[in-house]
């Protein structure tokens, strides 16, 4: 069973859809810190803006029972603001601390992609591998997924499994161990999208 | 390298598509959710669902299909028609829309813009316009192109943008429905206006429209058509294979999911 954190930050309707098409045994969304415990993995989603989610999921009770189930080798997966909180740290107006689930901080787009590039970077990207990782077994080199961000994932180090290039090479997945995350929505991404998440189920 | 989208817009009214579609494989051509599942798998890089009902039955009957059809649909999904409110905005964005665009409401309304905004992202408000030529001027339409509000277009959409809308739709009743090409002066002016994605909409007649359009205005994100893909006068998939062998880039995919379209 997936977990699908709601600690109240959008909507978690597109990930439930996309679990329950590519067959998985069913994803639920959980509220409480019981429910992920009882998962065997845990999905992070997110939109909006750091500090409010971030306050969000500290409130939300679940935060310690998802960080000790981590530790316990529970594959999690973070999508878009869901990755971003994996990070050690993110300056999207003033700078708030994250989970430390991954080295790195999360900056914004515009100190990286060249002058005259619309923000948000939206829209279909191409993904280039930097490093193998189970998370892409049944998709290719080059395939596109749907990207919508102002910020990106800085100084991730050799934990980027993944980049996209707009302008300048962008964070687009990166892996510690069982902790995975996509700057891009894979519930979004078509075909490609669905073999992620199908990826993923199978861990 | 970001790709050109290529999104097909669906008119929905009373629960069904408006406009007869002729797709080979398609049991129920106008059920919004089986063409809503066969343009997500085969290319479209988004879609446009659009409420035409006016009656307060055919809006709920919308919302259930809709709900209905975003189960099968893993792209973008914007959605639009009748959007006057915040509570319509939740409303469809709880039956899984991405995006909602606004048109007519916000005419009426303009501060719904930066209040949509501000509660659901910019990236989540598409501002669609309709624009048309009254003498040297552009004039902003509202309810479906019916009433000149008299308003520049410029102005009204560089408002929208300043008011927090992500994404403009611009679409130009003079060239739309007449099929011979997308209104490229009207989309070079808007699209030098603003630094957010603009959408071409109207007069797209076959597949080199789209050829066109992005070769001469690199600026503009996306081509919006409805007929055109409905009536299968233009499949998706090889409009992308002529895009792509024009050197633009654009989202192609592979062979295999292609023969199931």
């Amino acid at each position: 069973m997936i977990a699908i954190v709601d600690y109240g930050v959008g909507n978690l309707f597109s990930l439930q859809s996309s679990f329950a098409a590519i067959g998985s045994s069913g994803a639920v969304v959980a509220h409480t810190a019981d429910a992920l415990e009882k998962a065997d993995k845990i999905v992070l989603p997110g939109v909006g803006a750091f500090g409010d989610a971030s306050a969000k999921l500290r409130g939300s009770g679940m935060l310690e029972t998802l960080l000790e189930q981590v530790n316990k080798e529970k594959p999690l997966l973070g999508i878009c603001l869901g990755m971003q909180l994996l990070f050690d740290r993110s300056f999207e107006y003033g700078e708030h601390e994250g989970l430390g689930l991954i080295p790195g901080e999360v900056r914004p787009l515009s100190e990286t992609v060249p002058t005259g590039l619309k923000i948000p970077h939206m829209g279909w990207n191409a993904l280039r591998f930097t490093k193998q990782s189970s998370l892409f077994r049944y998709i290719e080199d080059g395939d596109f997924v749907y990207f919508v961000h102002s910020y990106h994932g800085a100084l991730c180090g050799d934990h980027t499994i993944a980049l996209t290039d707009y302008g300048a090479p962008v964070t687009a997945a990166v892996q510690k161990d069982n902790v995975f995350g996509c700057q891009f929505h894979p519930e979004k991404s078509g075909n490609t999208g669905l073999k992620i998440l199908k990826a993923f189920a199978e861990m | 390298m970001l790709t050109k989208r290529i999104i097909p817009c669906l008119d929905v009214k009373d629960g069904r598509v408006v406009k007869g579609v002729n797709f080979a494989g398609l049991r129920d051509v106008s059920s919004p959710v089986e063409l809503g599942r066969y343009y997500s798998s085969c290319g479209a890089d988004e879609l446009v669902f659009y409420d035409i009902t006016a009656s307060a039955e055919g809006r709920g009957l919308f919302t259930d299909i809709l709900t209905e059809m975003a189960r099968s649909v893993f792209i973008p999904l914007t959605v639009g028609g009748g959007i006057n409110t915040l509570d319509d905005f939740e409303r469809v964005l709880n039956c899984g829309a991405d995006k909602v665009s606004v048109n007519s409401g916000a005419l009426r309304n303009p501060a719904l813009i930066a209040e949509a905004a501000k509660r659901y992202g910019d990236q989540c408000v598409v501002l669609s316009a309709d624009v048309k030529r009254v003498g040297s001027a552009y004039h902003v339409f509202a309810k479906g192109g019916r009433e000149d509000t008299g308003r520049d277009a410029l102005e009204w959409i560089r408002f929208g943008v300043d008011s927090g809308a992500g994404e403009i739709v611009l679409n130009s009743m003079d060239t739309d429905g007449v099929k011979q090409g997308f209104d490229l002066t009207m989309l070079q002016m808007v699209s030098e206006a603003v630094n957010v994605p603009v959408i071409a909409s109207g007069g797209a007649g076959k597949a080199e429209d789209f050829v066109t359009l992005f070769k001469t205005l690199p600026r503009v994100d996306a081509g919006l058509a409805a007929s055109i893909f409905h009536f299968g006068e233009v499949r998706i998939a090889e409009l992308k294979q002529m895009l792509f062998a024009n050197g633009i880039p654009v989202r192609l995919i592979n062979q295999q999911e292609e023969s199931a379209c």
